[in-house]
């Protein structure tokens, strides 16, 4: 049994350096001329989503419970990394420790600020969490613009740029990986279990309050380390940056991808957040064919694009090879 | 309020366990005391009060008045989890399985206190992580072998026979440290062959197990086969215990059923003879 | 605190809270019927006030009053409403709350963009709508306009209270959340009463539009979703689904916004807020609702 397992992460790390060996190839020998930087930050823009929109489908498509305020997470990891980032430079850190110890920073303060906020919100249900949500995002908003460390309302800038796409796709590889590992544990099990039957899953001893708050702080620190990519990305922001607009944009890509599905949070948002900036000049169509697409998808597919379903490099070779049929006929004559 | 001559308290013991609801006293002064390995049913007509009985003792309401202990521990005001975790398990009027999860799966869930590992040892899947799920594995398989599941382990339990979603609740039951299995009309919608493999599994489980089991159920066959003792509660009160064949003579106990003696269907002798 | 500031603030504050107050009210209603909260009743609202920009130009160059656009502004909120009830909100009502919920989100910010794409980012600017007078007395100034728009605010609430009450039509709005079963069962169209219920929502956030104009004429495309939001705080403080207490919580958001603007002027977002938070975890049925446990 454990070979097997072995195995099969084995076959993901090469899969996954492949990829990166890919870019490298692609990125180095300037394939795209001109726009190698473009492209770059394109990618590094899509890596970031990413790892806000997966942390997100945590909450929503695992766990079926709502959040409206993701990008006051986002925000709080932002500031946190920045400040941190800001305070430590020059002292002799090499940049890429300084990148990461920022990047931790701001999962850190975001991991916090989900439990502070879990712990009251989560007693809540359905309208009303999502709802106190958005207040608890609208508070740190607020927040943010009054105090003078994070610029006082005004957009602070200066950071620095330490995000770079090789750095922004390990780091999205490790981040991704490890909720995988969490949704693939007695952690996915339960927040699953409470999804589907919340009366069933505390007639089953679990301690769903607890469970709640645990994912919602997982969720959070992830979003917050999105944030730290985010700010040593476009070395400026200002607090109205994270708005219930960018909260519900996140929510919009954790729901079309698909809930439940980290797949389809990756491709999903990949592919939603270098929309924009291939399409440039539809920009302002964007929201509203967003909007479109979303409404439809409630209607014909409500588990999103990919709903439920994950990519497994371990299924795909084994129903290449055919080996897996019969079992999955047997399976289904209830055998 | 003399125990009996025992050493250890009796498993459940209830003192005058009752709620209101507004006006409404959906269960009064319910006196119960179960022993280890005890098949006790719960009877009486549709809304009579004994699934309250059950939400009463697990938690799921908290009693207005009167007490409960397991174990001669007292109960009232803890909240399910804590219940559970003390020791009392259900199952559900209507099954509340985790549809979209596999069966082996929904068992697993209800192991969840049993495990150890925490966040850390998850995400960088240590030795400990291993074992112990490969030991949740092996237990759950065990339990679905006892209810007669094995080798349905990966279908979508929504997806399995009524009959069949029946027993995974109960193999779910089994996999908590229970010390008390309630269940709540177990057989509802299974036909004689089903029961029947039911009624070897709550004999499998009270002697392996040796943990006493207290039943709601509907089909007489089935209480008068399987308990021990049977309470009848009729608007929330108990109008009668004892052993099967004193109950199923109780005039009481008929009235409660079929209304008094003079509004029963006069019998298809006595109008043949008429 | 002087008194002339105390006695302008809470005029400034029952102007802002009547304003809430009638969108409280549709909020209120709607919710009440399908226990759903419409995110985009806000940019209903949005889109009742575009439509005022255009047809009040075009009231006044006839010689009528300008305020008679509300009624063409009724007519197409109404029918929005409707329209999107059929066809986004119908479809998925069963398939369970997350999916409404997602589905008003959606539709929120179609109408937001959709109006930036017809009319541009740029605000515009609504004409005077109420030539009334000022009154100024000791040193404040109460506009009259204040009045009107509390006025209005309890006509609104008194008319649907007795229409809640009192016809058949009402009856029914009141009967399809308690058991919508058994409502079915009475022979109630359930369908219909909630498409009557939108489009009664709905023309009330015309109304709304009409004094919030009165008030503040910048219209923009953003306008609805803040103060949807503010509405439903107001909403839930003073007791969801119950009709005065959408009265009730309108008032008191909005005194509680300009008083705290007085003392904290960057934070009384936050402070509207925090008493959302608040209620919602102390009270979740608001000031004059009842305590109703959750049914295992």
């Amino acid at each position: 049994m454990k070979k097997e397992v072995l195995f099969s992460y084995a076959v993901n790390m090469i899969a996954v350096t492949a990829l990166f060996a890919v870019f490298v190839l692609l990125f180095e020998t300037r394939a795209f001329g001109n726009s190698t930087q473009y492209i770059q930050g394109i990618f590094t823009t899509a890596c970031y989503t990413i790892i806000m929109v997966t942390s997100l489908n945590l909450v929503v498509g695992f766990m079926g419970e709502f959040s409206l305020g993701h990008a006051g997470f986002v925000s709080v990891g932002a500031y946190a990394s920045a400040i941190v980032s800001n305070a430590l430079a020059g002292k002799g850190l090499s940049d890429l420790t300084l990148f990461l110890v920022a990047l931790l920073a701001g999962g850190i303060a975001a991991g916090i600020t989900g439990v502070l906020v879990g712990i009251p919100a989560l007693r809540l249900r359905g309208d009303y969490l999502a709802i106190v949500t958005v207040a608890f995002a609208e508070i740190i908003r607020v927040a943010f613009c009054n105090f003078p460390i994070t610029g006082g309302g005004k957009t602070i800038s200066g950071i620095l740029k330490l995000s770079t796409f090789y750095r922004a796709f390990w780091v999205m590889v490790v981040c991704v990986a490890v909720m995988f590992l969490f949704v693939r544990s007695r952690f996915g099990r339960t927040v699953k279990a409470i999804r589907e039957d919340y009366v069933a899953a505390a007639a089953s001893g679990i301690h769903v309050t607890y469970y709640k708050v645990l994912t919602f702080t997982v969720a959070a620190f992830f979003a917050g380390i999105g944030g730290g990519l985010y700010a040593h990305y476009m070395t400026a922001m200002i607090p109205t940056n994270f708005n219930f607009m960018y909260s519900a944009e996140l929510l919009s890509e954790v729901i079309i991808g698909g809930t439940g599905s980290l797949t389809g949070s990756i491709l999903g948002a990949a592919f939603l957040s270098s929309l924009p900036e291939m399409m440039r000049q539809f920009s302002q169509y964007r929201m509203l064919a967003y909007s479109v697409v979303l409404i439809l998808v409630m209607i014909f597919r409500p588990g999103g694009i990919f709903g439920g379903w994950e990519f497994s490099l371990k299924q795909l070779a084994s129903s290449l090879s055919g080996k897996t049929k019969s079992k999955a006929v047997q399976e289904k004559e209830g055998m | 309020m003399a125990e009996k001559n025992q050493s250890k308290p009796p498993v459940l013991r209830t003192h005058s366990l009752g709620i209101q609801f507004g006006g409404l006293r959906a269960v009064d002064d319910f006196n119960i005391e179960i022993g280890e390995s005890e098949l006790v049913g719960l009877i009486g007509p549709n809304g009579a009060g004994k699934t309250t009985v059950f939400n009463l003792i697990t938690g799921v309401y908290q009693p207005t008045e009167g007490s409960f202990y397991l174990n001669g521990i007292e109960m009232n005001g803890k909240k399910t989890y804590q219940i559970v975790e003390a020791g009392i398990v259900r199952t559900f009027q209507n099954i509340r399985l985790f549809r979209k999860m596999t069966v082996i799966d929904n068992v697993k869930v209800a192991m969840e206190q049993k495990l150890h590992y925490g966040l850390p040892q998850a995400v960088f899947r240590t030795g400990s992580f291993w074992r112990e799920e490969a030991q949740l594995t092996r237990y759950a398989r065990e339990l679905l072998d006892i209810v007669h599941l094995s080798g349905k382990e990966n279908l979508e339990a929504g997806n399995l026979p009524y009959g069949q979603q029946r027993r995974l609740e109960i193999a779910r039951a089994l996999a908590t440290d229970m010390k008390l299995l309630l269940l709540d009309e177990p057989a509802a919608g299974m036909n004689p062959i089903e029961t029947e493999e039911l009624l070897e599994i709550i004999h499998f489980i009270r002697n392996q197990f040796k943990i006493p089991v207290l039943l709601i159920e509907h089909d007489m066959s089935l209480v008068m086969n399987i308990c021990e003792r049977i309470q009848v509660l009729d608007f929330g009160t108990t109008i009668a215990s004892g052993t099967p064949e004193e109950i199923s003579s109780n005039p009481k106990v008929i009235e409660a059923y079929l209304g008094k003696e003079e509004d029963a269907p006069v019998s298809e002798e006595v109008r043949e003879n008429a | 605190m002087t008194f002339p500031l105390f006695v302008q603030s809470l005029i400034n504050g029952l102007n802002q809270g009547a304003i809430y107050a009638l969108i409280a009210l549709g909020y209120t209603m709607v919710y009440g019927i399908i226990r759903m909260i419409n995110f985009a009743h806000g940019d209903f609202i949005m889109v009742g006030a575009y439509t005022l920009f255009y047809t009040i130009p075009v009231m006044t160059s006839a010689g009528m009053p300008a305020w008679l656009s509300v009624f063409l502004g009724i007519v197409v909120c109404a029918v929005l409403g409707v329209l999107v009830e059929t066809v986004a909100y119908r479809p998925v009502r069963k398939a369970g709350p997350m999916s409404a919920l997602i589905t008003a989100l959606a539709m929120s910010l179609f109408l937001e963009n959709l109006a930036m794409v017809l009319f541009g980012a740029k605000p515009h600017n609504v004409q005077a709508i109420f030539r009334l007078p000022t009154i100024r007395f000791l040193g404040v100034s109460l506009p009259l306009n204040v009045l009107l728009t509390l006025l209005i605010g309890v006509l609104m609430m008194l008319a649907l209270q007795i229409f809640v009450k009192k016809t058949r039509l009402g009856k029914a709005m009141r009967a399809v959340p308690q058991d919508r079963f058994a409502s079915v069962l009475s022979g109630i169209n359930v369908n219909k009463i909630i498409t009557v219920t939108f489009a009664i929502g709905s023309a009330l956030a015309a109304v709304a539009a009409l004094m919030y104009c009165a008030r503040y004429p910048r219209v923009t495309n953003d306008m609805g979703s803040m103060m949807g939001i503010k509405a439903f705080i107001a909403a839930v403080l003073g007791g969801i689904g119950i009709i005065p207490g959408a009265m009730l919580g309108g008032i008191l958001v909005g005194l509680i916004e300009i008083f705290v603007k007085l003392f904290a002027p960057g934070w009384y977002e936050a402070i509207t807020y925090s008493v959302l938070i608040i209620i919602l975890l102390v009270k979740p049925s608001g000031i004059l609702g009842s305590n109703l446990g959750e049914k295992v």
